[in-house]
């Protein structure tokens, strides 16, 4: 599924997808629009896909990165997924706060309890 | 030794950016580095890191409109109390009151628009220069307890 350069680890579990970020620093335009484009693909790749999005290994991102979560959002819903995320650190939550993201996606503490959320 | 007084910059510069990734990162790694040993805490460190990023970015991909040859000038200083950044492009200013809250339920979906609103949310001060294409950002240590 993943090509081999890229900045993410995709597994499958009980029919979840779960991607981890590989890079700690989400910062980087191209590297966004890659990782834009690798979400995209996996939510085309299957209906109603359930993706859970680990942030454990982030520290720092940026707007640009916000507006790729957003667009995967849509995206997600558009297709009838969902769309959970998880382990985000609490300077990177405080973003979300500020944005009001957190309004927007559905946040777990941790990716294990994120996997027993999902609806069936 | 008496010791400068308290508010004299520790350290000062003015620095053309011309690559956008390359010369970012490189700038943000000294910045930090200054930055903490001029006693800021991990917690301003990653307030004025998010919002030099977004500065810095908007200078390139708006002001600049990304394109070659353009630079971007970023001018610092940096002391115990205070961290400042003048960021200016090469573009013709914008307004930034132009741009559409993003927090507002009806924006909530829309990608794009939020860098200024994280450089506020982060710094004590934001401030566009005439004509627009000057942007100046400021960071109190004092005062601030968290970002």
């Amino acid at each position: 599924m993943a090509s081999e350069n890229s900045r993410l680890r995709i597994t499958e579990k009980d029919g979840i997808t779960r991607v981890d970020f590989i890079d700690r620093d989400i910062l980087d335009e191209a590297n966004i629009r890659q990782i834009g484009s690798e979400l995209l693909r996996l939510v085309d790749s299957k209906p109603a896909l359930k993706m859970l999005l680990c942030f454990r290994n982030v520290e720092h991102l940026s707007s640009a990165a916000l507006g790729t979560l957003i667009t995967l959002h849509s995206s997600v819903k558009k297709k009838s997924g969902q769309l959970r995320m998880s382990d985000i650190r609490p300077q990177i939550f405080e973003v979300f706060v500020i944005t009001k993201l957190n309004k927007l996606f559905t946040i777990d503490e941790t990716a294990e309890h994120a996997m027993t959320r999902f609806s069936a | 030794m008496n010791g400068a007084p308290k508010n004299t910059p520790a350290h000062a510069r003015t620095q053309v950016l011309r690559d956008q990734r390359t010369d970012i990162e490189r700038v943000q790694d000294d910045l930090s580095s200054l930055l903490a040993s001029a006693g800021y805490d991990d917690a301003a460190r990653f307030a004025i890191r998010l919002a030099m990023e977004e500065a810095l970015v908007n200078a390139f991909r708006h002001g600049n409109r990304g394109e070659a040859g353009r630079e971007v000038t970023l001018e610092w200083r940096i002391s115990a109390e205070l961290a400042e950044f003048i960021v200016q492009d090469q573009g013709e200013g914008f307004d930034p009151g132009a741009v559409p809250d993003p927090t507002l339920d009806e924006n909530l979906e829309i990608p794009s628009g939020r860098g200024i609103m994280l450089m506020r949310a982060y710094m004590h001060e934001v401030e566009y220069l005439p004509p627009g294409n000057r942007i100046r950002l400021r960071y109190m240590r004092a005062g601030r307890a968290s970002a």
